[in-house]
């Protein structure tokens, strides 16, 4: 009886404590960089890193004064990779933190879910997040600074054209990333004059695709494409080797980190992908304009988390942006920082090199996109 | 070509099929001593495995590793008994399973703060080189795995029908006051089911790592499947869970092999519900008699 | 007197709704709160009353929500004509399969609802043509009450609190139905109550078919609402969630589901400040109220205050 008592009476406090919380007291006003990442579930290797740039970027932006005398400030959430749940967070965001920016959306899904709101809300979004869906047709508030999958796609079977593959099996996951993915391969292939002979689909939770990869090696397949992220692609990499096809095998920008060469392992040899020049800053020619960028942010994030992927550098464009076009508009206006963001011109991010417009809210050219292959466990520059 | 394109997909689907079994095999047994069906099953799957990378990549050898990791989620298993089952002596079906699923949520809690979100491989026990005969390949860690579950099948079996305390066990989910009073400590064959249970889902974590990796919340759909697999084969049966476990890899594999790889889990469910339309409970389970 | 609970929830929610209509958590959260509560109502009717389990629920929450999106978006139908024919389809294949599906009984049936949430939640996710795959649809109008387009988020709070109020009044009216009774008797134990000259294959089937019927329509609002719709929305982890609900507050009580719906809305709000924390405080709290008052919080909390008032009308307001 007595634990009733207590249980509702802590309910009680809970509600009450939650209606009657103070406003935030405001001083010299910060900025306020809002995040909704995907922290944990299947997405979090893409939250996590992001996460880590961010709060690691800001906290070097305040040390050295903040933008124009305000400090910065970072509010996040975790979406847990859901749709539903990112719409909450952004509402949460604009409403209750009130917000000047948001840089995030870790995944497609989760970005395309809010888009409604910020649109109405008019606040500027900076997304992490893949699908070429984001920024076409283009929304006046939502910007985006990963290459698409369109992109991806397009430098796949550029390279495909020029090894003479034109047969081409399509093994894709049901994640939002992969379904994406897919729909741009099977859009794009007619016009690199490729067939798609087969289109495999697995679950991402799967733990075995012999299956599928067995009836891809009945086709007369000359390349196997596989559009995907997570554990998913190393296993299919495993798979491809264990059953002895010997096809080239191309892997998405989704890959694109340290960790697939670890699970992969010797099975990874030989796979190509498309992937922002990070992750083989080392082996760029100096006049390359992006080494220096990618030197820094390499340097800075390996010291104090271990290896980087090109996931957390989306969210280092992302931060840069939005703080460089805070920093150009000399006010905390909304519309204007968003005007500024579309400015943005000749930024050099560890994407590429970034030049938007009113009509194009990424500003990344195929250029952007290195061609890797994987050669005695690391990455090396397809020429 | 056909044909060794269907091998291809039974080994395949074996091989899926006994992790499944394993999973399902310590539902079984949880729900054999307490009639309760525990959703945390694939979390002890999961710690297994887990404590086996970190164990191992500390610099302890292998099977020494396998053994401890082993052990944890044993302990896990008598520890969900000892501190959540067992204060809940008089819920109600639904309110144990919401239970579990709080403590399958707590574990992968847990298993989130100590070894964070990254994926994790493990070593095979030898090798990753693939069998070959002919065009059909089999990587040994499969045949390990089937092994494994083949031997613990049959150790289970021995365990319940020929020792004394695998008896006292079946001899509590039967009926707990009569087999109180037959001297048999309840509590402690409990802990004990719990802990066989935790060690089955810690050898299915171990063997399965090397071949599909691991995260803190893969557990979820090992879990899942398993109780598919336990479900299918008739609940209560775990000769019946072990060819549950092994119907429905195998029925995912043929499905994903001839009829479709994106609607392959929808297919073994519709073959589940099939199943249990005509067969109420299960393939092996006994109808029961309900007390009024 | 049956209905005072109701008077006090539509007090309360509709006091915090004018009081606060720009916070954050009433008309945000509060919005989402009233779903869950709407959800785990109807949920209530099937579980808690029937005694029965649904570990599928969420499939009947997708069908509803992606036919309302799919017909107002692809032929432009009037919302509430689309959220009627969502309501129809669900009735109908819920009709469909009451009979074979409700043979089953504990563990089995929770299988046979689970594999049909999660062949429904495979369907939305496959199907791209028609459902946008995993990235979902959007661009989903609002609906329209006469010339007024509810938008807002506080317009939207408005609208759910009087849709809740509703299923609860459905709710707390069945209960003391003739059908209610035979529920009952069916929960208590099925023989008997087949003993007792009840069709209890069709009492169960149509309380199955009104929970599913009330799950979809309001999946159809919450497309409207949300003006989008992914599976993420109605997958199994929803299914659990929403079961979680029901027994939390008090498996067989409305007032529980209504506690426990508001409970699981606003305690993921608060724990989110634990960060990585979260999941493992999460389940940790769940593990505990079920193990420390396993009837549910509301249920125990209620029959706690009676026996200390020593009343005698425990079982009026308990069981309702």
């Amino acid at each position: 009886m007595k634990l009733h008592r207590i249980v509702r009476g802590l309910f009680l406090i809970l509600f009450l404590g939650i209606f009657l919380a103070p406003p935030w007291a405001m001083a010299k006003r910060p900025i306020k960089i809002g995040s909704f990442l995907a922290l944990t579930g299947p997405a979090s290797f893409l939250g996590d890193p992001e996460l880590k740039t961010l709060k690691m970027y800001i906290e070097e932006v305040n040390e050295k004064g903040g933008i124009d005398g305000h400090k910065v400030e970072l509010i996040y959430y975790d979406t847990g990779g859901k749709a539903k749940e990112a719409k909450d967070i952004v509402k949460r965001l604009i409403k209750k933190d009130r917000v000047d920016v948001i840089v995030g959306g870790s995944t497609s899904g989760t970005t395309l879910a809010v888009i409604d709101i910020v649109q109405r809300a008019k606040v500027p979004l900076i997304s992490l997040a893949g699908s070429i869906r984001i920024i076409q047709p283009v929304k006046k508030w939502v910007f985006k600074t990963p290459h698409t999958d369109r992109m991806a796609a397009a430098k796949i079977f550029e390279d495909m054209k020029k090894r003479g593959i034109t047969k081409v099996a399509l093994i894709t996951g049901d994640g939002g990333f992969d379904k994406s993915g897919r729909a741009q391969c099977l859009d794009l292939a007619p016009k690199y004059g490729i067939e798609i002979v087969a289109d495999e689909k697995y679950s991402n939770s799967d733990t075995d695709m012999t299956t599928q990869l067995t009836k891809i090696r009945a086709t007369d397949a000359q390349a196997i494409l596989n559009f995907g992220f997570g554990k998913a692609p190393a296993i299919v990499t495993k798979n491809v080797r264990q059953l002895g096809i010997k096809l080239p095998l191309y892997q998405s920008h989704g890959v694109a980190s340290k960790k697939f060469l670890q699970l992969a392992g010797k099975a990874a040899e030989g796979v190509r992908l498309p992937a922002a020049a990070l992750l083989v800053a080392e082996k760029l020619p100096d006049s390359d304009p992006q080494k220096k960028v990618l030197l820094a942010y390499k340097h800075k994030y390996e010291a104090k988390y271990g290896p980087v992927s090109t996931f957390g550098g989306h969210a280092y464009d992302g931060l840069f942006i939005a703080l460089d076009a805070i920093d150009r508009a000399n006010s905390l206006d909304r519309a204007k920082i968003r005007d500024e963001i579309e400015k943005t011109k000749n930024f050099i991010g560890t994407g590429g090199i970034f030049n938007m417009s009113p009509t194009d809210h990424l500003g990344l050219d195929l250029s952007a996109f290195k061609m890797l292959e994987v050669k005695n466990g690391d990455w090396t520059l397809v020429q | 070509m056909l044909l060794d394109q269907l091998i291809q997909f039974l080994i395949t689907g074996i091989t899926i099929g006994a992790i499944y079994a394993l999973v399902g095999l310590g539902f079984s047994l949880i729900y054999n001593a307490s009639d309760v069906v525990n959703f945390a099953q694939g979390e002890f799957v999961m710690i297994g495995a887990m404590s086996a990378i970190f164990i191992y990549g500390a610099g302890v050898p292998y099977f020494v590793a396998i053994l401890i990791a082993i052990f944890i989620s044993m302990f896990v298993g008598v520890a969900l008994e000892k501190l959540a089952i067992e204060q809940a002596r008089n819920a109600t079906v639904v309110t144990t399973i919401i239970i579990t699923i709080g403590a399958s949520i707590f574990l992968r809690g847990a298993a989130l703060l100590i070894w964070g979100k990254e994926i994790y491989g493990f070593p095979s026990i030898s090798g990753d080189d693939p069998i070959k005969v002919g065009n059909i390949t089999i990587l040994p860690q499969s045949l390990w795995i089937m092994a494994c579950t083949a031997l613990f099948v049959f150790l289970l079996r021995y365990f319940f029908q020929k020792t004394l305390t695998g008896k006292a066990i079946l001899a509590c989910s039967f009926n707990k006051k009569a087999a109180y009073l037959m001297g048999i400590e309840v509590k402690h064959m409990l802990a004990l089911a719990y802990g066989i249970s935790g060690l089955l889902g810690g050898i299915a974590g171990v063997l399965i790592t090397p071949i599909t990796y691991m995260t803190y919340g893969a557990g979820v759909m090992l879990g899942l499947k398993g109780f598919c697999a336990s479900i299918l084969g008739g609940m209560g049966n775990s000769m019946g869970a072990v060819i549950g476990g092994l119907i429905l890899g195998i029925v995912e594999s043929l499905g994903a092999g001839f009829i479709s790889s994106g609607y392959k889990d929808a297919i073994s469910f519709f073959i589940i519900l099939l199943v249990l339309f005509f067969r109420p409970a299960g393939l092996f389970g006994k109808t029961g008699v309900e007390r009024v | 007197m049956r209905l005072v609970g109701l008077y006090i929830f539509l007090a309360v929610t509709i006091g915090l709704g004018l009081l606060f209509p720009d916070n954050y958590y009433v008309s945000v959260v509060g919005s989402t709160a009233f779903f869950h509560i709407i959800l785990a109502v109807a949920l209530n009717l099937f579980m808690g009353y029937a005694g029965q389990i649904s570990l599928g629920h969420a499939a009947f929450f997708g069908i509803g929500a992606y036919t309302s999106a799919i017909l107002t978006t692809r032929f432009n139908l009037n919302p509430f004509v689309a959220m009627s024919a969502g309501a129809m389809l669900t009735g109908a294949l819920s009709t469909l399969l009451a009979r074979p599906i409700l043979k089953l009984k504990g563990h089995y049936l929770a299988m046979a609802t689970l594999g049909l949430g999660i062949i429904v939640h495979i369907f939305l996710v496959q199907e791209e043509w028609l459902t946008g795959g995993p990235d979902g649809l959007s661009g989903i109008p609002p609906i329209k009450i006469a010339s007024l387009v509810v938008d807002t988020d506080i317009q939207w709070y408005f609208i759910l609190c009087a849709v809740s109020a509703m299923t609860i009044w459905i709710s707390l009216n069945l209960m003391d139905s003739r059908m209610g009774r035979a529920l009952r008797a069916i929960h208590g134990s099925e023989i008997a109550a087949e003993v007792l000259g009840i069709d209890t294959a069709s009492a169960k089937a149509q309380v199955f078919v009104l929970s599913a019927v009330l799950t979809s329509i309001a999946g159809s609002l919450f497309v409207h609402q949300q003006a989008f719709i992914s599976p993420d929305s109605c997958s199994f982890a929803f299914s659990v969630e929403l079961v979680t609900m029901v027994v939390l507050g008090g498996l067989g009580s409305t007032f529980g589901a209504v506690f426990g719906a508001a409970i699981l809305t606003f305690l993921p709000e608060f724990l989110v400040h634990f960060e990585e924390l979260e999941v493992l405080l999460y389940g940790a709290i769940l593990m505990c109220i079920m193990i420390f008052l396993p009837k549910g919080v509301f249920v125990s909390a209620v029959d706690g205050v009676m026996h200390l008032f020593q009343r005698r009308c425990v079982r009026d307001v308990g069981s309702s």
